[in-house]
């Protein structure tokens, strides 16, 4: 079942690799059919999820490299569960929204599925080897995304994106070989890349867990990307094409975030532990410079772009703070910024589609003639920066509460984040959408389509669900996010 | 078990006070293209006299509970649980709720009513009844929740149905950032109110009033912690209520259409902080250094509100620096803990000072008509082109003559009660200097205001032209100015203090709710047997504020060349009124240009730019002159550099594993 979920858009890759160049539309519906599908398989994992256990489920297991102790092994809990269903839900808006690139359509879709899976087998894998591959496998397709389908500099930006992610997961190699040389199967003896033996294993050294935690983290930080490491990001997505942007804002991005949950942390619990003050500062930093950073950008995508440390140094607060709160606040944020801010590069797309630029300059009086796409900026936008009612309000509060019980001095330091974000979405959104339109070319542009629509209302419904009924989520991850603690130190 | 059964049977009807503009707003909403411009208000309108209905039936519910168990409360469902933190959609209606949402919903009513001829024609008409709708839903889910969190929701939601009304008008840029500015400020106190929730519930592990009050009833007096949230709190409210120092937003919030100021910006949500501190009475009872703070920082606002009111020349922009001062007012009520006299301010302020606006609205209205028919080009707020209107507004101005007598302090009005309550309890408390502020403010008062009637209705038309002149409203909006009128005459006779005769069951009926609190702050009666004390210093204020009134009619009707002189005869300090103190410039000077500038050219093109991305592409660079030749240096091929830096990178890295 899962397999199938995690393969299906590689499948769906290689039909369209068979199918002919000078069909487009023939090659979009295909990917959009693959994408929507592995959505739909998703639905019944709902139904059939146990919100009990923690232990992994729709779990399968079997060798791989046996003389190696690496397996295929996947299966998903309480917060994986939620980052497949993120993954799946984004993937067929990104291919509508995509519906507009012309160059090389086959490639296009081909890498975009090609990077679903592996994506989604980042999120679902519980061998370390096949957690490295998927990782590493991700790079290339976001990279020809960036590179080939961006913009003016993106050779620059694809090359950039990749050295630093390439930087950070050479080291967390060493690291995963490191732990493979020290293991040792609890049931065989036998040195095992398994993640879940690994688990039950005991812990490295202190000195050894610093050593460790800090490769991973690094290879994570840079995918978070957290201050000091986040130059990186508004390059690619100022070039990465508006597909690329959301996917890389809405998945890739937690990879890093998860890659601290799933592994950083509960291998080595007392090196995490040790680390809080670091990383927790490293995130308020990385708060309130992105929002600083964000409120004086000229480029609508740009400014999103450093809006996403901000946000993404809320998670990492939250996950750090090391309680309940903190961590369900965290993930949850985890899938409200997939979800915000994957809309609000619709929407800059949108608007770069119409007038191909995005400088906040070029615009003002949109309101006027673009009604409903004003108004669906303000609800993304509002959800963006916190709105109780809205998704993203929940996850800041669970993240500041939790911090607050780590530190207070943490939580009155990120809370400012939460005034520059309306600093820096209001002032945009007045620049852009109010005043009268000043400019010609601005006079006539067209409202959404009905094709903008699809891709954007799917992410307004969620904004509201999310925003209104956050249980539905939160008690699917309740379980995993208990036993999580339970492995860390007190 | 009668009344139990009964208590059960009506809670259940609570969710529908804010469910009416909900679905109000809802529809408007989504049928935006295809509804008629009439069908809109009148289906507003609607929503809100089924919230107003409902609201009634509520309070007679409680009436009819004995004194001290009036509470109805209804939870939807739980909104959020996450390890020991647990938060429902849950209302809650005790007396003063009741209250609120009365006040809320009646007001709201009639305001939507007389938008309806406000609005007339306007393009966006539609829109203004969802939002304004929206507003209704959101504040009564502040006034009805039963939790600091929901609360909070109603709190933000009314902030942002603020911003989008006051920037209503977008097209003018000048009106779509005071909208920025009024949730920008409100988002600085709403820092302080979430970090007031957080240590909260970190305090009593419990976000939910009952909770948290019977929890905080076991602390000492004078407790840091419960200091720190009341303040914190207050922060908020300082925000919300439009208070020193964060007052800034209210006045430039006039921007937007009249009835939203009545509405929002003066009998409702502004006065939200007022109605936290009064919920949280048994939190700031106990800390007394809360309480000294709230009542000082009312004081102070409702004065220096007070001195730039005086030499304001746009209609609305008095009338704001009024609001701005009348709710300091009500904080001083509270923060000597007479929160029932706060309330019943907050009260009575709602009837007179919507009439206020709403007749400026009918005034401007008026002119602004007039000017376009005689093709002149001028502002039809600027009192400075009115006069003499009392001939051509009769409704309007009869209407007006009372609220503004009722906001200063006549007896026998409801202004008069209720602010008479407040600076007797200043009084009776002992904080005489805070007393004497706030008499001052109240001769300024009845100047300002008086002053404001006489340059709008009375002398001569001073923009006359031809025979034409402005008109009256449409009934649709007379008739609301007309109910709030009467109103503001008998709002107060719910409160007559005892020593004139009253029972003062207003007070009475918010017993139940502050009675902790009061007998905390060991005030619970003091007010109540001042006997003639008492009644020489209502004398006394009275007596001020008719001195004001003929200040005024001396300076504006018999010498109409006075106010110049002593304008300029106060020369530096009358520029420096005029100008608001120039906190806004200061604000400006002092944070908001020097952030932008230091994340602009700092944070990003230095710091960024220059320092993080240099280091990575000068790493790289320095890779590459070591590992190639020199020919191949200057490439400028970024993947060189890039590959070279990831060479480097990694012996690095193996230098330090190995």
């Amino acid at each position: 079942m899962l397999s199938w979920i995690i393969f299906l858009p590689l499948i769906g890759a290689g039909i369209i690799l068979l199918l002919p160049k000078d069909n487009p539309r023939l090659i979009r519906t295909v990917a959009l059919a693959a994408a929507l599908a592995d959505f739909l398989l998703c639905l019944p994992l709902y139904a059939g999820f146990d919100a009990t256990t923690a232990a992994p489920q729709f779990e399968q297991r079997f060798a791989w490299i046996a003389s190696l102790g690496a397996s295929y092994h996947v299966g998903i809990d309480g917060i994986s569960f939620w980052l497949v269903l993120l993954t799946t839900f984004l993937g067929p808006l990104c291919l509508l929204g995509s519906w507009g690139i012309q160059k090389r359509v086959k490639e296009y879709h081909f890498s975009f599925l090609f990077l679903q899976t592996g994506m989604l087998g980042v999120f679902c894998s519980l061998d370390l080897v096949l957690f490295y591959v998927f990782w590493e496998v991700m790079l290339v397709p976001m990279y020809l995304l960036i590179g080939v389908w961006g913009g003016s500099n993106r050779i620059y930006a694809a090359v950039k994106f990749f050295l630093y992610t390439m930087v950070g997961s050479l080291l967390m190699l060493v690291a995963i070989i490191w732990i493979y040389l020290h293991s040792a199967d609890p049931a065989t003896g036998l040195r095992t890349f398994d993640l879940l033996a690994i688990y039950q294993s005991a812990k490295p050294a202190f000195q050894a867990q610093m050593w460790l935690f800090a490769a991973f983290a690094l290879a994570f930080a840079i995918k978070v990307p957290m201050f000091p490491f986040h130059t990186w990001l508004p390059d690619a997505h100022v070039e990465a094409p508006t597909a690329g942007s959301v996917i890389l804002a809405g998945v890739l991005l937690k990879m890093g975030t998860y890659g601290f949950l799933r592994f950083a942390m509960p291998l080595f619990p007392d090196a995490a532990q040790a680390f809080v003050p670091v990383i927790s500062v490293l995130a308020i930093i990385g708060i309130i410079y992105g929002a600083l950073v964000s409120m004086v950008q000229p480029d609508m995508k740009k400014l999103v772009a450093y809006s996403s440390v901000s946000h993404l140094g809320f998670v990492m607060l939250g996950l750090f703070a090391l309680n309940a709160q903190g961590v369900s606040g965290g993930i949850y944020q985890m899938l409200n910024h997939g979800v915000s801010t994957g809309a609000l590069f619709f929407l800059v797309g949108v608007i770069y589609d119409r007038r191909h630029t995005r400088r906040i300059a070029d615009f003002g009086g949109l309101a006027k003639v673009m009604p409903i796409y004003t108004t669906v900026f303000l609800i993304v936008a509002l959800s963006s920066l916190g709105l109780p009612g809205l998704n993203g309000f929940v996850g800041e509060f669970l993240i500041l509460l939790g911090a607050w019980r780590a530190n207070p001095v943490y939580a009155i330091f990120a809370a400012t984040g939460v005034i520059l974000a309306a600093v820096y979405l209001l002032w945009m959104i007045s620049r852009v959408f109010y005043g009268k339109v000043d400019k010609e070319e601005n006079e006539k542009l067209p409202d959404l389509t009905l094709r903008e629509k699809l891709t954007l209302y799917p992410l307004v419904v969620m904004i509201f669900v999310m925003g209104i009924f956050p249980q539905f989520f939160l008690s699917k991850m309740e379980t995993s996010v208990r036993v999580f603690l339970e492995s860390m130190p007190r | 078990m009668e009344h139990e059964a009964a208590t059960a049977a009506h809670s259940s009807l609570l969710w529908l006070i804010p469910a009416f503009p909900f679905l109000g707003m809802l529809i408007n909403g989504l049928m935006r293209r295809r509804m008629p411009e009439k069908a809109a208000g009148i289906l507003a309108s609607a929503a809100m006299l089924g919230a107003f209905l409902v609201s009634l039936l509520v309070f007679l519910d409680l009436r009819a509970l004995p004194h001290h168990g009036r509470a109805l409360t209804q939870t939807i469902y739980t909104w959020f649980a996450v390890g020991d933190f647990h938060v429902d959609v849950s209302f809650l209606a005790d007396p003063l709720s009741a209250v609120m949402i009365l006040v809320v919903s009646g007001v709201g009513f009639l305001i939507h009513v007389y938008s309806i001829g406000y609005m007339k024609g306007d393009p966006g008409a539609v829109r203004y009844f969802t939002y304004l709708n929206l507003f209704a839903f959101f504040m009564l889910t502040l006034v009805l929740a039963d939790n600091y969190l929901l609360m909070f929701v109603g709190w933000e939601g009314v902030g942002l149905c603020s911003y989008l009304l006051i920037g209503f008008w977008y097209t003018d840029y000048e009106k779509a950032l005071a909208g920025n500015k009024a949730f920008i400020v409100n988002r600085i106190g709403d820092f302080g109110f979430i970090l007031g929730i957080l240590l909260m519930f970190a305090t009593f592990g419990s976000v939910e009033y009952g909770t948290v009050f019977d929890r905080a009833a076991g602390f000492p007096y004078g407790s840091a912690v419960i200091t720190a949230i009341t303040l914190l709190l207050f922060l908020g409210a300082t925000g919300k209520s439009a208070q020193l120092p964060l007052y800034v937003w209210l006045p430039d919030a006039m921007a937007g259409p009249t009835p939203v100021s009545a509405l929002i910006h003066a009998a409702t949500m502004v006065t939200a902080g007022v109605y936290m501190v009064a919920r949280s009475n048994l939190l700031y009872s106990l800390a007394p250094v809360s309480l000294t703070v709230v009542a000082a920082v009312g004081a102070f606002t409702a004065l220096f509100a007070a001195t730039i009111g005086l030499t304001q020349f746009d209609i609305k922009k008095v009338l704001a620096y009024s609001t701005v001062s009348q709710l300091g007012y009500m904080f001083l009520g509270c923060g000597v803990a007479a929160f029932g006299a706060g309330i019943f301010h907050l009260m009575t302020h709602a009837f007179f000072k919507a009439l206020l606006f709403l007749g400026s609205g009918s005034v401007i209205h008026a002119m602004d008509h007039y000017f376009h028919h005689a093709g002149i080009k001028s502002n039809a707020q600027d009192m400075r082109y009115m006069g003499g209107l009392r001939k051509h507004l009769p409704s309007t101005y009869w209407t007006m003559l009372v609220g503004c007598l009722a906001i200063a302090g006549i007896p026998g009005l409801s202004g008069f009660f209720s602010k008479d309550e407040i600076l007797w309890k200043t009084f009776a408390s002992g904080n005489y200097g805070l007393w004497i502020i706030a008499v001052i403010t109240s001769g300024l008062t009845a100047f300002y205001m008086f002053r404001l009637l006489y340059m709008t209705f009375h002398g001569d038309f001073r923009s006359a032209k031809g025979h034409d002149h402005p008109h009256e409203s449409p009934r649709v909006m007379t008739v609301p100015l007309m109910i709030l009128a009467g109103l503001s005459v008998v709002g107060g006779w719910v409160g007559i203090p005892h020593v004139l005769g009253g029972g003062n069951q207003f007070e009475m009926w918010l017993e139940p709710v502050f009675e902790r609190g009061q007998e905390i702050a060991a005030l619970a009666h003091a007010g109540e047997h001042g006997g003639a004390t008492e009644l020489l210093t209502m004398l006394f204020v009275t007596l001020v504020g008719l001195s004001g009134i003929g200040l005024a009619y001396l300076f504006y009707l018999r010498q109409p060349k006075l106010p110049e002189k002593v304008a300029a005869g106060a020369g530096p300090l009358y520029g420096l009124v005029y100008n608001k103190y120039y906190v806004d410039e200061i604000y400006d000077a002092g944070v908001v240009q020097p952030l932008k500038a230091t994340s602009n050219h700092f944070l990003w093109r230095f710091f960024d730019v220059k320092i993080v991305d240099g280091l990575v592409n000068g790493t790289a660079r320095v890779m590459t002159e070591f590992g190639t030749g020199v020919r191949k240096i200057q490439t400028g091929q970024v993947q060189n550099y890039a590959l070279a830096f990831a060479v480097g990178v990694v012996v690095i890295i193996l230098a330090f594993v190995l």
